[in-house]
């Protein structure tokens, strides 16, 4: 009847995961009971589960990236804590439990953090950019984030029923066979990327097609922010490496539950196969992650040095080649495989190929401040700290992509050091300055700043503290992922890597504060016009939180920085250009297709992991159903008056016309 | 009219067609453009998908421990049989179109219906050669070889087996809701799945089955 499943899923006899998962119950539990009294049932249904709104998608996604974050970062912590500990000694991780840690750890950062982050800014943001009502296909988009959540929910229920898998964040064959690895541990693994793999697969269509194919009039390929040539790039890459992703885990499927024979040791298998594949996938992957990130150092940076981007051209052409030649440098993950001197040679060559666009960003973000006048507000904050971070990451990369070089150093903790250095200095603080910088135009008022600062200092002392000892500690020859150890000259430098990430936890307690004083504070913090930073791209030409429909008119492009042109023109004719015919406007209906889809994805990646056959054809009919229902529908649009228009974006024009006065009362 | 135009279709709704800037800058394209350039991206990451497969075919084609190869087992006649079920359905899957577009129902439903027919009787074939094999021991878990190519040739099965099901619901859709302009882009876009299937059939015709019983 339940397949595999029984009660001895369930870690009775393991503390931590127990008391970890009874905790979050009690959370989830509490939050649900505090909703359902409030009476925020129907609202929360109505206007966010439900939502085809590409900026609640957006809110949605980010929120679903910081709750993972505060998980995978109590595995980190539980993992330097117990790498202080464990020299001589067990520590208090035992080895199997260890092994889950660290590969959740991976896992949830990579695809269930840092993912959906860029996910969520890409959504919120691109539309606006663009001058669009929302994304080509807003039913899909919502569907795409209901199954990355669907994916973030396996591997959490893992925690208490049954194991995660302990095969490192990509589960690397013959250790993740079923000869090796009898439990259900890499099925969650597996299904949980399976489930969100084809939300982000969506995500990159939607994506693809909405900046190549919706626009706002005037709005050309070389007049889009940097922001959306970034989106661009990345979701071409999602388009283009995903696919393999589902391929690759496909097969491991097979090989586990059919008894095939494509990675196994017997039976003609190639275990090589596998990392040429997931490389394949897996390097585009922290360029997919990266890109966004810098498509939003390139909005900072330009918006707080007061100028236009330096060399948007060169800007451009530099993410299309990463684009492109992210795809050729997948063996550096295995110089080690044996391929000889000339396979390596050319893969060590490319790789330090990639280098030489990213290198051109950073120079363009130098010399847009260069001559600027900088306001160090806290998005500038983490971009400057991510220039600083970055360039050192970008070099110990060069570094290892030297195959002598890197046969010393592979699986060594600099290589922990490196890939930490460029995700949480590159795309992790691109995420934060996202964050910040456009969190009033998500909500109408601003994140306090002071703490905000606060926050980013101790985030780049503690990621300086915590991980500038691994690259020492790598080497000295320290391996990654060890349980305990028994060289006591590696003792201090895990001792100070600890401490590193005790400061980052400083910080992300004073983020948490930082929301919290916000939420509280946001009268004093309001942004009226919905322009709060003096921004330049067509974002904070509408109100902070925008309405629905985004902009009343679509706005005309005449050049780049489009909403710039517009100020300008505005301050020299000492007033806001003429109001315009406004017409109704007809946007997507709200459905829960997304949200049902992904409930019957749940049951049935659930169902597979442990062999529930009859709920897996039951969990499957339901989600086809689910389709047809949603192809059956007649309403798919509803439109907005052109009088509630007008009311919407009056209120918006008169409190930008105060500001045009006031401004101009004081030059 | 550029080739991607050709490609999905006259407007319809759209009598001006003049080259416009606003036009170019995508803000008044019609649904039917994007829905169509939206699902063309999608079929491109499937072709993705199937080429990590035809990759590892090619790896592990000679990895047969010793088992039977594609050799000794393909049987080029059946094969040719298939090859025409599902190039004959593409035809009358484009006939379908056209019968959607002029709303004659008995085009499209008579087009449909064949396209339905000829897609079973080419899966009918492809579970008969799977049966086949599997009876005499050369099942997908007999070797690396059977594993790839079961795999490659099965995913491609299962493909045409969701087709057919979203043949059945267009069907059934058109017949209670009639011609639509949403109904008959979903049309557009499973005209041009099923083409798709047929392109990605031509290669595993050509590598796995010409190839492999060539050798």
């Amino acid at each position: 009847m339940l397949g595999k499943l029984t009660w001895a899923a369930v870690p009775f006899d393991q503390p931590i995961p127990l008391f970890a998962a009874a905790l979050v119950g009690v959370v989830i539990m509490g939050v649900l009971a505090w909703i359902t009294l409030k009476g925020w049932l129907p609202y929360l249904w109505q206007e966010w589960i439900t939502s085809v709104d590409h900026k609640r998608i957006g809110i949605m996604y980010i929120l679903l990236a910081m709750v993972m974050l505060l998980r995978g970062f109590s595995d980190a912590i539980m993992m330097r804590s117990q790498q202080a500990l464990a020299l001589h000694s067990e520590g208090y991780l035992p080895p199997e439990h260890y092994d889950q840690i660290f590969s959740a750890h991976g896992t949830l950062m990579i695809l269930f953090v840092a993912m959906p982050f860029v996910i969520g800014l890409m959504n919120f943001v691109m539309p606006l950019q663009l001058g669009i009502r929302d994304v080509a296909f807003p039913t899909l988009n919502s569907v795409s984030f209901w199954l990355t959540a669907t994916g973030a929910l396996l591997v959490n229920i893992s925690l208490v029923v049954g194991e995660f898998a302990r095969t490192g964040w990509l589960p690397f064959p013959p250790l993740s066979e079923i000869t090796y690895s009898p439990g259900v541990g890499v099925d969650y693994y597996l299904w949980a990327l399976q489930i969100s793999g084809v939300g982000t697969l969506l995500t990159g269509v939607n994506f693809v097609t909405t900046v190549l194919k919706v626009h706002a009039p005037g709005m050309t390929y070389m007049r889009m922010p940097i922001f959306c040539w970034t989106t661009l790039a990345s979701n071409l890459m999602i388009v283009a490496a995903f696919p393999m992703l589902t391929a690759t885990l496909a097969m491991l499927l097979l090989d586990r539950y059919l008894g095939f024979h494509f990675f196994t040791n017997d039976g003609g298998g190639n275990v090589m196969m596998f990392m040429n594949l997931i490389w394949a996938w897996g390097h585009p992957e922290v360029y997919i992650l990266i890109l966004p990130a810098f498509g939003v150092f390139s909005e900072v940076v330009s918006t707080f040095s007061g100028k236009p981007l330096f060399g948007y051209r060169s800007m451009v052409m530099a993410t299309m080649a990463i684009c492109i030649l992210s795809f050729t440098v997948w063996l550096h993950h295995f110089f080690t495989m044996g391929a000889g001197a000339d396979v390596n040679a050319i893969f060590g060559i490319t790789s330090a190929i990639i280098a030489v666009p990213t290198g051109v960003k950073i120079f363009n973000w130098l010399f847009t401040m260069y001559g600027g006048r900088i306001v160090y507000s806290t998005p500038m904050l983490w971009s400057i700290g991510f220039m600083v971070t970055f360039v050192i990451g970008g070099v110990t990369g060069v570094l290892l992509a030297v195959p002598p070089a890197d046969f010393v150093l592979h699986e060594s903790l600099f290589q922990v050091a490196h890939f930490h250095n460029v995700i949480i200095g590159g795309v992790l603080f691109g995420a934060f300055a996202g964050y910040t910088f456009w969190f009033p135009k998500a909500f109408g008022f601003r994140l306090h700043e002071g703490l905000g600062k606060a926050a980013f200092w101790c985030w780049i002392v503690g990621f300086y503290v915590a991980f500038m000892p691994l690259y020492v500690l790598g080497l000295m020859g320290m391996t990654r992922r060890m349980q305990h150890y028994d060289v006591p000259a590696w003792r201090p430098w895990l001792l100070i890597a600890a401490g590193g990430a005790a400061i980052i936890l400083v910080g992300i307690i004073l983020q948490i504060v930082q929301l919290a004083v916000s939420i509280r504070r946001r009268e004093e913090l309001r942004d009226v016009t919905g322009d709060p930073w003096n921004g330049r791209s067509l974002e904070w030409a509408t109100s902070s939180p925008p309405p629905a429909f985004n902009f009343a008119v679509l706005p005309r492009v005449e050049g780049r920085d489009a909403y710039w042109t517009i100020k300008q023109r505005a301050r020299q004719q000492g007033g806001l250009s003429k109001e315009p015919r406004y017409t109704d406007i007809e946007m997507p209906r709200n459905s829960p297709t997304g949200f049902i889809c992904a409930f019957f994805a749940t049951f049935m990646g659930f169902a597979l992991i442990w062999h529930i056959w009859w709920m897996v054809a039951v969990a499957a009919l339901g989600a086809y159903a689910t389709f047809v229902v949603f192809a059956w529908r007649d309403r798919v649009e509803y439109v907005i008056p052109a009088d509630e228009v007008a009311r919407i974006d009056r209120a918006n024009r008169s409190a930008r016309g105060e500001a045009l006065v006031h401004m101009q009362a004081t030059p | 009219m550029s080739a991607f135009e050709a490609a999905v279709g006259h407007e319809r709704d759209l009598p001006d067609r003049r080259y416009t800037a606003e036009r170019t800058a995508g803000g008044l394209l019609s649904k039917r453009i994007i829905v169509g350039y939206g699902f063309w991206i999608f079929l491109l990451s499937d072709i993705v998908m199937f080429s990590a497969f035809f990759a590892t075919y090619a790896v592990l084609v000679d990895a047969t421990a010793g088992g039977p190869s594609g050799r000794e087992l393909f049987n080029l006649r059946n094969v040719a049989i298939e090859t025409a079920c599902l190039l004959l359905s593409s035809f009358t899957c484009g006939l379908a179109s056209i019968g959607a577009r002029k709303h004659r129902g008995s085009w499209f439903f008579g087009a449909m219906a064949a396209t339905c027919i000829l897609g079973v009787a080419f899966l009918f074939i492809e579970v008969r050669e799977f049966a086949g094999m599997v009876a005499q021991g050369a099942g997908p878990t007999r070797s690396a070889f059977l594993s790839a190519f079961f795999t490659l040739v099965g995913c491609h099965g299962l493909h045409v087996t969701a087709g057919l099901l979203w043949l059945m619901t267009m069907m059934a859709q058109v017949f209670a809701k009639g011609y639509r302009a949403d109904i008959l882009r979903r049309v557009l876009c499973f005209g041009l799945f099923w083409h798709t299937l047929d392109i990605i059939w031509v290669a595993i015709f050509t590598v796995v089955y010409l190839m492999g019983a060539g050798q």
